[in-house]
């Protein structure tokens, strides 16, 4: 369906990337946020504050991220489109209820502005180091989609992409922004509402005695009844059957969990998103994301300048990672070059795919600033010449 | 028509006479014998019948623990969510779709203890929601460790010498965070529980109701309490009932009187109330508030 045009500031602005996000999530149909204050990310819903009631949207300031992400995951099963927003330290304690939305399959959206960690870290400052714990914070086995913008057109972009995501997949889709993008302004272009394609949250058509709020009829995400249509559906965080009902054995927790994680694996390729340059003739390429990507482009250029093949690629989703074309590619370069602001996250990642075929060179950063392009410029350097 | 006939040949065939509140797939329940919280989930399906609310717009959160298990077993939109956070999930249902009847059943581990801090809050918010929670003064689920609740000197599996910390009085944290509607009553005050539920579903804003529940499986026997029968009887003995009460006088000691009754009944704005109010004013017409039946877009 197109989007409410109420809640689509349409037009030319001149946003950070933490309002843009704001922007994207109310074109999105986002309709309920609950927050907390924290640096980097409170621009977000200081600005879904200001709009939200001239179009019948709620936002709730809670006590806390426990409690912030516990009603974002309550909120949603009324039907509305939720999101909550934070920073590491609060990512850190929406983990909780992050597991109870993966594992109830609540669709709604996590908005982490990441800042330097661990801990309190570095409130102000950048920081990269949350990519896996957006992938696994949460105990247990599951799996999220995360995207990662590196503009704030993107924040805007990505945002309507990431509710439209936890709708199809009925998940908690994390946003993984960083505090340069939250905080940069630039243009950002707001199209009409009818040029906006929003994914509606799609209502079972069964009758009540009919439903089961776990079965699965093909495919692999069931089908969505909301609180007070006369369901009288049950729900819980516990291993359930079909019917939602708690089950404790390892038959139905075996089929759940292949289950939560198989509606992501099994569809990475029509998740995955990732852009390249320079790919014909690379030997070297580089691998990056969020602001990390836009520093890493120069360092790319830098180098070809010089005479080196290079190419690159950005990771617009960072999870599922791209695994097929990074294989690919491990069979035809002789070596990836990783910049991230974390001491080997995604790195991590490349070398296990690329599994020996090509060296992988991380070029790393632990936080408080973005790279110093020369630094990536030369590890390019150094892993086209070895 | 005599108990013995039914009992002796239609057995089969009787009825619970909340059944269709209930889930009856799923029993028998998880519950201990004598266990309090039985009584109050019959307590709440009678006066959910009585009140004649619509029960398709009636949802059930609970958190985690033996109370955390209510919503498994009510026929009712129903929520076992994480442990301490039934509230501010509930919470996110009520603002989601404010015409829901949003009912929270728990525990005192998991709503005071972990949970304390969104007990507060949900109460200082006025937040409308009816929220009962099961006080069996121990964490039953994990095996009878002190809770915020436990009386001084009562021995639970983590104070093996008696509890020497200060508990919660419910009544007075609740009446004191901003609750709108106080009662307290034991397993053995049926009707007036029935009664004090009834009336709560009637009522706006953040009614708490605090009943004490016998766990015989753990608290009683580590106390050396008796059965379940034995702690109605001291209900029966030492409950004393005094409406209005000043809920700084509710303290419950070891194995001492329990003051039970209604001690708050104010009708106070809710966060609803106050946000359309506040935002009706300053923006007039401009504000549009979140429909009744639910902020979901649709197609135009």
């Amino acid at each position: 369906m197109k989007a409410d045009p109420a809640g689509v500031l349409t037009g030319s602005h001149y946003l950070d990337g933490d309002f843009a996000c704001g922007e994207g999530a109310m074109a999105a149909g986002c309709r309920f946020v609950a927050g907390y204050p924290i640096t980097p990310s409170t621009e977000v819903v200081e600005r879904i504050a200001r709009r939200f009631p001239t179009f019948g949207g709620t936002f709730i300031q809670m006590e806390d991220e426990l409690a912030s992400m516990a009603a974002v995951v309550g909120a949603a099963w009324t039907g509305t489109k939720t999101m909550t927003v934070t920073s590491g330290p609060g990512f850190s304690l929406m983990m909780e209820n992050i597991g109870l939305a993966a594992m109830m399959e609540t669709p709604c959206v996590v908005v982490n502005v990441q800042r330097g960690g661990p801990s309190t870290g570095l409130p102000t400052m950048v920081g990269q180091g949350d990519v896996m714990q957006a992938r696994w914070g949460s105990h247990g086995d599951y799996e999220v989609i995360a995207l990662c913008p590196q503009s704030p057109q993107e924040a805007f972009d990505l945002t309507i992409d990431a509710f439209n995501l936890a709708e199809i997949y009925r998940l908690p889709v994390m946003f993984l922004m960083d505090e340069c993008v939250g905080h940069m302004t630039e243009k950002v272009v707001i199209p009409e509402a009818d040029a906006i394609e929003i994914e509606p949250r799609r209502l079972t058509e069964k009758r009540p005695e009919d439903f089961e709020p776990y079965q699965i009829n093909g495919g692999q995400t069931p089908e969505f009844a909301r609180a007070g249509d006369g369901y009288r559906f049950h729900t819980t965080g516990l291993t359930h059957d079909e019917r939602g009902y708690p089950v404790m054995n390892d038959e139905c927790h075996d089929a759940s969990v292949r289950r939560l994680v198989g509606k992501i694996r099994d569809n990475a390729d029509s998740i995955v998103r990732f852009e390249e340059e320079g790919m014909d003739d690379a030997e070297v390429v580089v691998v990056s994301f969020g602001i990390t990507a836009r520093v890493a482009r120069l360092a790319v250029e830098e180098a070809r300048s010089r005479g080196i093949r290079v190419g690159f690629l950005r990771l617009v989703v960072i999870w599922p990672f791209p695994e097929k074309r990074i294989r690919e590619l491990a069979g035809s370069v002789t070596a990836f070059v990783v910049p991230e602001i974390n001491l080997g996250q995604i790195a991590l990642e490349v070398e296990r795919v690329a599994a020996g075929q090509a060296a992988t060179w991380p070029v790393l950063h632990a936080g408080g600033t973005v790279h110093d392009p020369a630094a990536i410029t030369e590890t390019i350097v150094k892993a086209a010449s070895s | 028509m005599t108990v013995a006939t039914k009992s002796t040949t239609a057995s089969q065939e009787l009825e619970h006479p909340s059944a269709p509140l209930l889930r009856m797939e799923r029993i028998p329940h998880v519950w201990c014998p004598s266990c309090g919280i039985g009584t109050v989930v019959k307590c709440y399906a009678t006066a959910l019948e009585r009140s004649g609310v619509d029960l398709d717009k009636v949802s059930v959160v609970s958190g985690i623990g033996c109370s955390g298990r209510v919503a498994g077993y009510l026929k009712l939109d129903g929520f076992h969510t994480t442990h301490g956070r039934a509230l501010p999930f509930a919470t996110g249902l009520k603002l989601g779709r404010p015409e829901l009847l949003v009912t929270v059943i728990s525990g005192d581990g998991d709503l005071v203890g972990i949970g304390g801090n969104h007990f507060i809050h949900a109460a200082r918010r006025n937040m409308d929601l009816l929220v009962i929670l099961i006080n069996n003064f121990i964490y039953g689920m994990t095996g009878g460790q002190n809770a915020p609740t436990t009386p001084q000197q009562a021995r639970s599996s983590t104070m093996p010498f008696g509890n020497f910390e200060t508990p919660f009085s419910l009544p007075h944290l609740a009446a004191s965070s901003g609750a709108s509607y106080v009662a307290r009553w034991t397993c053995l005050h049926i009707r007036r529980l029935t009664w004090s539920i009834e009336e709560a579903i009637g009522k706006r804003g953040f009614r708490f109701i605090e009943v004490i529940a016998p766990c015989p499986t753990l608290y009683a026997r580590l106390n050396k309490l008796g059965s379940g029968l034995d702690a109605m009887r001291f209900y029966h003995d030492t409950a004393e009932i005094r409406n209005g009460a000043d809920t700084r006088e509710l303290e419950i000691s070891f194995q001492e009187k329990i003051t039970c009754g209604k001690f708050v009944d104010e009708d106070r704005p809710t966060f609803l109330d106050l946000m359309h109010n506040h935002y009706g004013e300053l923006l007039g017409d401009r504000y549009v508030p979140t429909p009744r039946e639910g902020g979901m877009l649709h197609e135009q």
